[in-house]
């Protein structure tokens, strides 16, 4: 059995209060390990879309799956970390900057395709957009000038080509068991 | 038509068939109770403590598998009813619970009896509803026991505050369920049936594990079938028992941690474990990596998050028992299994788990024994958690469907008073036999009050040892016999006890008045209650240590067999 992997699963559900709880106090009461968590609007109105990223073996991430559908809030449930997906996050990375710096931190922004949204006498803040490697690699990179602050938004995930709605309804259980 | 939140509630639990509601009210639900004498039908049996009222509940739902109510104010009124909550969502029973709130502008205020109990059951809950406007609370009564009592059956919990029960509004009834993200599969995958039956008909050593599902979907004639059409042994899991009578030739007893051993060992041998409504739990697999090492297995459960779970299986059905095992049972061809059954019947003589020691002491297995024989195998058992339990599992014969309630996931010591009441509500002709230890008994014996208050005629039998006899059982194995805070020295007189709430008590000390006590409490019209003071230190066998595997079962000493 691999061990620790990580996997994306999106879920869309029903936009109201204490979504958000039951599905996190579900992740906790079982043990499991989100490393990133994304809500926002859907397309519909009153549906949200979740996009979590899971530490874990593919029997943990079976086990999330069929957990998270069991929710009688969750819609719908997609495990696409096999699948052809795009991923992206955005962060904002404040970092020490000064006169003979700056310059090398714009260059190295630039190959990023990160903005500098913000400047001020001892500091920048770039804007970056991209998976979660990349994401890591800037901040690395970033971190030998000195990075004061990091803030990540979580990955958010979609499967390329046919549409969610018609491709993936992968958790009514008969679909599961197909899989099996 | 103009009608109150409190009216709406009520004419809302009508709708779903509640006759019957366990409850204590408070502030914040007052103005639903006094909406109550409006409507007679609705029965309300006043208990005296809310963890009373939620297992009531669950009593009243396993005998009449609909959802069993309760209600209970805000804060310390609703907390108190979380062990029950959790206990049947633990094992799978469908009850709908209302609380009170308080008034909507003050949550979040600390308000006086103010708490959080969609937070706070929300993992102990299937569901949960915070209503707050009245026109939300048709819909959500209505969601709520469709939540509870269908797929996998479990709890909902409707929070109400104390203002929207006052509110007036222009009623509507409420309109088709609106739950896009619940629809639970009931009739099971084609391939996957087929495959099973396939499986069926090739094994040679098949066994069939019978869980709680057989009863909840009621598949009693399915089971049978496909036992009697391929002569399968039959194993029950504890919460499955009574689901296949027990005086059938195919009956195999329950396995597990104090199962019978042969049966364990069934498990153990087989070559096909057909696990039907049940999830294997971990009394029952010990060490799931060594769990039933030699036979595949067909999985059949509505909850596919069961389903590989704790143990990986080779057909998985996700689907309700009895309509699967309907479909799968013509693809069935009938067998006989000689030589595996002749097997069984070797294990059966090999561990004679259910041998009583020759003794003229008063044995708590013997007082269950001649229950049973007293009751013909006919009464429903209600029991406890501990020695108790397990002894009554064990020495009762079960013949009809349904008669064994029991908190086996959860555990909740106490569970036989309040769910004796229930049982003895939801079937007022039954005869209901509370068998209860001395520890656990004490935890809800308020509720004799509201047994005698309603004249229910439940009898109870206290197998009373002056010990929380399993935990002092793990400390006479586990911890050299040091018996830390195991020993009830300040038991009170429970003959006289029970006579002060005007219940029949009689105290039985040697093992020839069993029977008479028992056929006394029978004749008795009204609740009877019968001490019987047994044997302190006697011990539940076998026992496979929490963890471990079938072989390392520890079976009655022989020393502990010749007692004199």
């Amino acid at each position: 059995m691999k061990s620790s992997e990580k996997h994306t699963i999106t879920a869309l559900v029903e936009d109201r209060a204490g979504v958000l709880n039951r599905i996190s106090s579900m992740f906790r009461r079982r043990g499991y390990n989100i490393s990133s968590l994304a809500v926002g609007k859907s397309e519909s109105a009153g549906l949200s879309r979740m996009t979590f990223v899971v530490d874990g073996d593919a029997k943990t991430v079976e086990m999330v799956v069929k957990n998270l559908h069991k929710l009688v809030e969750v819609i719908k449930v997609a495990d696409i970390s096999e699948e052809n997906a795009v991923s992206r996050e955005l962060a904002l990375i404040r970092v020490k900057c000064d006169v003979a710096t700056r310059s090398e931190i714009m260059q190295i922004v630039d190959i990023f395709r990160a903005k500098i949204v913000d400047v001020s006498q001892d500091t920048l803040i770039v804007e970056v957009t991209g998976n979660e490697d990349k994401v890591n690699s800037l901040v690395d990179l970033l971190d030998t000038f000195g990075v004061f602050e990091v803030m990540r938004t979580g990955t958010v995930a979609m499967s390329r080509g046919a549409s969610f709605e018609q491709d993936k309804a992968v958790t009514s259980p008969r679909i599961l068991e197909n899989a099996s | 038509m103009i009608k109150k939140g409190s009216q709406i509630v009520c004419e809302s639990l009508l709708r779903e068939g509640c006759d019957v509601v366990f409850g204590i009210p408070g502030g914040a639900i007052l103005p639903l109770y006094q909406a109550l004498p409006e409507y007679p039908e609705l029965r309300h049996i006043l208990t005296r403590h809310e963890q009373g009222a939620s297992l009531a509940a669950d009593g009243y739902a396993r005998v009449t598998g609909k959802p069993g109510v309760a209600f209970a104010t805000s804060g310390p009124g609703a907390t108190n009813l979380v062990t029950g909550i959790a206990s049947a969502q633990m094992d799978s029973v469908p009850v709908v619970i209302v609380t009170g709130q308080v008034n909507s502008w003050t949550i979040g205020s600390d308000a006086f009896q103010e708490t959080d109990i969609t937070g706070i059951t929300l993992p102990v809950t299937k569901h949960n509803f915070l209503v707050m406007d009245a026109s939300e609370i048709a819909s959500s009564i209505k969601e709520a026991f469709h939540i509870a009592n269908s797929g996998r059956p479990g709890p909902v919990l409707v929070d109400i505050p104390r203002n929207v029960f006052i509110q007036e509004i222009e009623y509507e009834e409420p309109g088709e369920l609106n739950l896009p993200g619940y629809s639970p599969n009931f009739s099971g995958h084609s391939g996957q049936i087929r495959k099973a039956a396939h499986l069926i008909n090739e094994s040679e050593r098949p066994v069939i594990v019978a869980g709680h599902g057989i009863i909840i979907s009621k598949a009693y004639d399915e089971l049978k079938e496909l036992a009697e059409r391929a002569q399968i042994p039959v194993i029950t899991t504890l919460l499955g028992i009574s689901c296949f009578p027990e005086d059938h030739v195919l009956w195999t007893g329950w396995p597990g941690m104090h199962g019978m051993a042969y049966s364990s060992f069934a498990i153990e041998e087989a070559d096909l474990i057909i696990a039907l409504g049940m999830r294997f739990d971990d009394r029952i697999t010990g060490d799931p990596s060594k769990f039933a090492l030699n036979s595949k297995k067909i999985h059949i459960d509505v909850d596919p998050s069961e389903i590989g779970k704790n143990i990986a299986v080779d057909v998985p059905i996700v689907g309700d028992v009895k309509e699967v095992l309907t479909r799968m049972n013509t693809q069935i061809v009938a067998a006989t299994h000689p030589a595996w059954l002749k097997r069984i019947d070797v294990l059966k003589k090999d561990h004679p788990s259910l041998d009583i020691p020759e003794t003229s002491k008063l044995l708590a297995r013997q007082v269950v024994k001649d229950l049973s024989e007293e009751t013909k195998g006919g009464a429903t058992i209600v029991t406890g958690v501990g020695q108790h339990q397990m002894w009554a599992a064990q020495h009762y014969r079960f013949k009809k469907p349904c008669t064994f309630l029991t908190s086996g996931g959860s555990g909740t010591m106490g569970y036989e008073v309040p769910a004796a009441m229930g049982a003895q509500v939801a079937d007022p002709d039954s005869t209901v036999w509370s068998i209860a230890g001395d520890g656990g008994f004490q935890m809800t014996l308020c509720e004799l009050a509201t047994i005698a208050e309603n004249r229910l005629p439940i009898k109870f039998a206290i197998l009373n040892n002056g010990f929380l006899g399993m935990v002092r059982q793990w400390q006479e194995i586990f911890f050299d016999s040091s018996y830390v805070s195991t020993a009830y020295t300040g038991n009170p007189d429970f003959v006289r006890l029970a006579e002060a709430y005007g219940i029949k008590g009689i105290k039985v000390t040697d093992k020839t008045q069993v029977k008479t006590a028992i056929t006394e409490a029978m004749e008795h019209d009204g609740p009877v209650l019968i001490d019987f003071i047994v044997e302190q230190e006697e011990n539940v066998y076998p026992m496979i240590p929490s963890g471990m595997t079938v072989y390392d079962m520890i079976e009655e000493p022989v020393s502990e067999k010749v007692t004199t």
